[in-house]
């Protein structure tokens, strides 16, 4: 099979990833995750102030 | 352009990425108050007149969500998210021109119009095919998307707020605001453009799971004409509604119910308790749109609209009277506002496929569309012609929770219409469909 880039990898079941696409999965979550966990924190910084204000 | 097929290994957990990518940037709609105060000082603006870009956005985003479904059914998810990654950032870069140049019809036209079409075809770019790619799970799928949709405000929030700070709320500061914003968004939402896949069509994203394109299967045109259609219309309006009851004047309510008890809800725990609200609305989006994929939709919507309708009726009667009571009720509310949103795509693909499912959901949204104009306003007049009748703290409320109370039970009943697709609506299945040709081409021989 081939990858996008081209490069050639084992076939995998449908749905699970190839050893390849691992990384790529990692780096795609932390591209959404980060930004929105700082959201999150700035979101519980603020909801701390209906106890503390 | 023809959709991008996921080669073979192509992993379904990368689609959530490349939707939450452009939901968490469109999602930045809900933190325009930030830009209002600095706008109405720089170019001497009115509160009406700030709001115009937000609400033209808002009516964008229904008009071509509902006009635009059935292109991006035709072309798929790469080209809807390279539309929207195109018209939102363009929108901010012509709003950079316009505070640069104060020329604010600039600013309207940009980020409203311009930056509203984006809005519109990114919020169903995905749905479609994350519903494809998780047949066994469409309700957790479309929740993570329609999360970030919530969780882009939480983002944009503090970060535009920071950016005006560092630049200067000057027109100057402000055009630099909108220029980073427009090419930050553009390098983010490329992410979205390059990872979504279509799965193939004799594909299994599952190996145990159903096919994509088993069971069911309506086209937007003639999903438009059934019962149902206009049933969960009624059920996305009542429910959106309500939610906004609490959202329009969450800040103002707390204070007043607690104004004139031992323990009275400072300005900043007001803050606090509406940051707890938007959490509450994430938190639903996902929770509640999961739990839909193990209780079954109908379900799920008789908790929303029916426990949504208890909730109200526990603040009436004894919101002012218990401080947690009203918070807990309140969030409650909020979830099943969020819940609702992210729930509609997996319902719909309940009753209609997924042949066509971006194109029927974004039909759906004029429902949110109205409900935005609907709520607000039953909201803010019970409040003003209560308070014109000398009624204070609670009572200021208790009109518009009753109303609200009502517009649930609407939904209930609408909700409980809601009958399987009869199949005169159905499109042919492939192999009929075959064979349909296959005597019409016997016939012309």
């Amino acid at each position: 099979m081939t990858t996008p880039s081209g490069t050639s990898s084992p076939p995998s079941p449908p749905g699970r990833p190839g050893p390849s696409r691992r990384g790529l999965i990692v780096f795609a979550w932390l591209w959404v995750g980060l930004p929105l966990a700082y959201g999150i924190y700035e979101l519980v910084r603020k909801a701390t102030q209906l106890f503390t204000g | 352009m023809s959709p991008p097929l996921a080669p073979t290994g192509w992993s379904r957990w990368l689609v959530p990425p490349a939707a939450l990518s452009v939901h968490l940037s469109i999602g930045q709609a809900y933190a325009w108050s930030v830009f209002k105060p600095p706008l109405e000082s720089a170019l001497g603006l009115s509160g009406t007149q700030s709001a115009l870009p937000f609400q033209l956005g808002i009516v964008m985003l229904g008009l071509s969500a509902a006009f635009g479904g059935t292109l991006v059914e035709r072309n798929g998810p790469r080209w809807a998210m390279t539309v929207a990654l195109c018209c939102f950032s363009s929108g901010f870069l012509l709003s950079a021109l316009g505070a640069a140049t104060e020329q604010y019809w600039l600013i309207v036209l940009g980020y409203g119009f311009v930056g509203g079409i984006g809005l519109g075809i990114g919020y169903i770019s995905p749905v479609s095919t994350l519903i494809k790619w998780f047949p066994d799970r469409p309700g957790m799928a479309t929740g993570i998307a329609i999360m970030g949709f919530g969780g882009g405000a939480l983002i944009a929030s503090p970060w535009s707020a920071q950016m005006l700070e560092s630049f200067g709320a000057d027109p100057s500061g402000i055009a630099l605001a909108f220029l980073v914003h427009g090419l930050t968004y553009a390098v983010f939402m490329s992410l979205g453009v390059l990872l979504v896949r279509v799965p193939r069509p004799d594909s299994r994203p599952t190996p145990s799971g159903p096919s994509p394109i088993e069971g069911v299967q309506v086209s937007a045109r003639n999903a438009v004409r059934t019962p149902q259609f206009w049933c969960l219309w009624v059920v996305l309006c009542m429910n959106v509604t309500a939610g906004i009851g609490i959202l329009e004047k969450a800040a103002p309510m707390i204070t007043d119910f607690f104004a004139d008890t031992d323990t009275p809800v400072s300005v900043s725990a007001a803050a606090g308790f509406v940051a707890l609200l938007s959490a509450a609305n994430m938190a639903g989006r996902i929770g509640w749109s999961s739990t839909s994929d193990l209780i079954g939709r109908k379900n799920i919507y008789r908790l929303y609209l029916g426990v949504g309708a208890v909730m109200y009726l526990l603040i009436t009667q004894f919101g002012d009277s218990s401080k947690p009571l009203f918070i807990i009720c309140a969030l409650v509310i909020l979830s099943f506002y969020g819940g609702g949103f992210a729930t509609i795509p997996a319902y719909l693909k309940d009753l209609f496929g997924t042949y066509q499912v971006g194109a029927i959901h974004g039909r759906l949204l004029t429902a949110w569309s109205t409900a935005g104009v609907l709520g607000p306003l039953i909201v803010n007049w019970v409040a003003d012609s209560q308070e014109e009748a000398g009624k204070h703290g609670a009572g200021l409320y208790g009109l518009s929770l009753t109303i609200m109370i009502g517009l649930l039970v609407v939904g209930f009943v609408a909700n409980e219409l809601v009958r399987p697709v009869h199949p005169r609506h159905h499109i042919p299945a492939p192999r009929e469909a075959a064979d349909d040709d296959t005597v019409r081409d016997q016939q012309s021989a």
